[in-house]
């Protein structure tokens, strides 16, 4: 019996270390599909020591060695252009920071609804906007807001305006309009991670502030509040650290000549200046920049919260 | 409680023009799709659609490279979703196994793909090098692995007591036989939200399209739309000169203006959604909450 046990704890030991090797061939395969989409890029970052041609291929392009990023940094049209492409980007950044604690807030007043029903069907249909594309959004923005739209044939119907107020073509308050489409897409949909939250806070914590003589406003502000602030700091750092992923789609599609010197952010940006304009090297200096700043900034955020919550975020 | 009702009246008026500031544009969208596109031109449908009739559907349907296009996004959206449910399934599994040959090492490098890109021209070429420009596959091999949804299955499986994969090993189960028997069928919650999640971002997409493929037989009804919407007054000319003419008021009410062209073109983009959507709705809350994120 004694013998059996020792014998079958050497053979579990070794098993234990062939089974550890096996299982990591059987991820293997997407192992090897992370790298050649996600790894195996990065070496074109060298195009941005290039000037490169496609017609000529990089043997026959020209070797710029650090010129682009000389001429990012040195070159004062060039230093205007990132200052305002940065600025827009923080803009946009500090913004969504700043509203990012909208779905909380919405989630816990959702929460005092005791209409069950209606709290569903709100549930229900303000995550609808989630789910489509941002093309979709712009058709939708442009049937309501052109100058031809609903809403500018209604004013002047109604005789409130005599000339067509210009929401979309314009440069003015571009980014309050982002920030306003961000949020009608993504509020509802960002309110359910909070709904799951709150309904996982002990019920026994409600009851107990009530017999103590807790009102509704006392619950929510000393009870659900803290309760969800965990949920929301986790969300807020992943946040912080996309700060420079504003994201291409919203602004590619929203852009036009009236307000492309507000609403170009760092991705829409490295899109112009690559794709548009053919600067295929420049746009790759600039997006090895922000994948490095970007990566930086995920460790600090990573660090701060090993030490503000005993946890990595990754 | 004065206070109290006045509070929660607040509340209720804040929710009910919130969900119709939600719901209105999808609305408006529909009824000036279906009504008479005089009226809908000179934007008198606000509220019900009138003079109600299909020939804008008809005609756009019509329309070459539509079916082409939705051949193409639904095989996307099937295909590509399979994928990365079973990946995300699978990989967020195997990350659980303690034992497995440097898996956090393993786990991180594929989650911090999500914070770094090597670039348009960079992925271009990469795609280019791999054959996968202008083919098919360009839509499903990049989304197979994707890191957001791994978080989302790992955290679920490791809130799972781990005494049900322990009774299948004594069992004598082999790891596959373990993740397709005991843990799949457990999964369902968290695996119909990725699933969710992956079908909209297939459906969705169109910047692959645009940035890989230049043979249009391969463009995603996204992509159409968009350079439909480009070009819709062209292809409302298109349309009235191909299409079924007549004279009169009739005509007038059916005449495919840019306008009626947009319109349509964007309800048939967003039906399928909403067709969906409220039946996978319920997943939503029971996966992201026992999958979410915890403090």
């Amino acid at each position: 019996m004694q013998k059996n046990i020792i014998g079958s704890t050497k053979t579990s030991i070794s098993t234990k270390k062939d089974k550890g090797f096996r299982y990591f061939l059987l991820i293997l395969p997407f192992l090897l599909l992370t790298f050649a989409f996600a790894y195996f890029p990065l070496h074109g970052w060298i195009y941005s020591f290039w000037d490169y041609r496609p017609a000529l291929g990089l043997a026959g392009s020209n070797f710029v060695g650090l010129n682009w990023f000389v001429m990012l940094f040195g070159n004062p049209a060039q230093v205007q252009e990132l200052r305002r492409v940065m600025t827009n980007t923080f803009a946009m950044s500090f913004l969504t920071l700043g509203t990012s604690m909208l779905p909380m807030f919405v989630a816990i007043l959702l929460n005092e609804i005791r209409f069950t029903r209606f709290k569903k069907y709100v549930q229900v249909l303000t995550t609808l906007p989630n789910f489509i594309s941002w093309i979709l959004v712009y058709s939708m923005a442009f049937m309501l807001f052109s100058t031809t739209g609903m809403v500018n044939t209604l004013l002047q119907d109604l005789d409130l305006i005599t000339t067509p107020i210009r929401f979309l073509d314009t440069h003015r308050f571009t980014w309050l309009q982002m920030l306003g489409w961000g949020i009608w897409k993504g509020l509802g949909w960002g309110c359910i991670i909070y709904l799951a939250a709150i309904a996982g806070i002990d019920q026994e914590l409600y009851e107990a502030a009530r017999v103590d003589g807790a009102n509704r406003f006392h619950l929510m502000r000393h009870i659900t509040f803290p309760s969800l602030l965990p949920t929301y700091l986790v969300l807020f750092l992943l946040a912080t650290a996309g700060f420079l992923n504003n994201g291409l789609e919203q602004f590619f599609v929203f852009q036009n000549a009236f307000n492309r010197a507000n609403i170009e952010v760092l991705d829409l940006y490295i899109y112009n200046v690559g794709i548009a304009s053919g600067n295929l090297s420049l746009g790759t200096a600039v997006s090895m920049l922000k994948s490095i700043v970007s990566v930086v900034l995920l460790f600090t955020v990573n660090f701060i919260s090993k030490k503000i919550r005993g946890e990595s975020i990754i | 409680m004065l206070k109290d009702r006045i509070f929660m009246g607040f509340v209720y008026v804040f929710f009910v023009l919130f969900t119709l500031a939600c719901v209105y544009p999808f609305w408006y969208l529909l009824i000036n799709s279906i009504s008479a596109n005089n009226l809908s031109a000179l934007r008198q449908i606000n509220l019900f659609p009138r003079e109600i009739h299909l020939q804008n559907y008809i005609e756009i349907l019509r329309l070459p490279g539509l079916s082409q296009a939705a051949t193409i996004s639904l095989a996307r959206t099937v295909i590509g979703t399979a994928f990365t449910v079973l990946a995300s399934g699978f990989l967020g599994f195997m990350f659980t196994q303690q034992k497995m040959w440097g898996r956090s090492f393993w786990y991180r490098a594929v989650v911090i793909t999500m914070y770094f890109n090597a670039g348009l021209l960079p992925i271009f070429m990469t795609m280019r090098t791999l054959g996968l420009t202008n083919s098919f596959w360009v839509y499903i091999l990049p989304a197979v692995v994707q890191p957001f949804n791994i978080i989302l299955v790992k955290t679920y499986i490791e809130s799972l007591p781990p005494s049900l994969q322990e009774a299948a090993e004594i069992d004598g189960a082999g790891i596959i036989t373990i993740f397709f028997r005991v843990i799949l069928p457990i999964s369902t919650p968290i695996l119909a939200t990725v699933a969710i999640f992956a079908a909209v971002g297939q459906w969705s997409a169109f910047q692959d399209t645009l940035l890989f493929i230049t043979d249009q037989g391969l463009w995603s009804l996204q992509f159409l739309l968009f350079t439909y919407l480009n070009q819709a007054a062209s292809l409302a000319a298109l349309i009235q000169q191909t299409g079924v003419g007549g004279a009169g008021a009739i005509a007038a009410a059916m005449q495919q203006t840019p306008l009626s062209v947009q319109m349509t073109i964007s309800v048939i983009v967003t039906l399928p959604i909403l067709m969906v959507y409220p039946f996978l709705q319920r997943f939503f809350v029971k996966g992201i909450m026992i999958g979410s994120v915890k403090g």
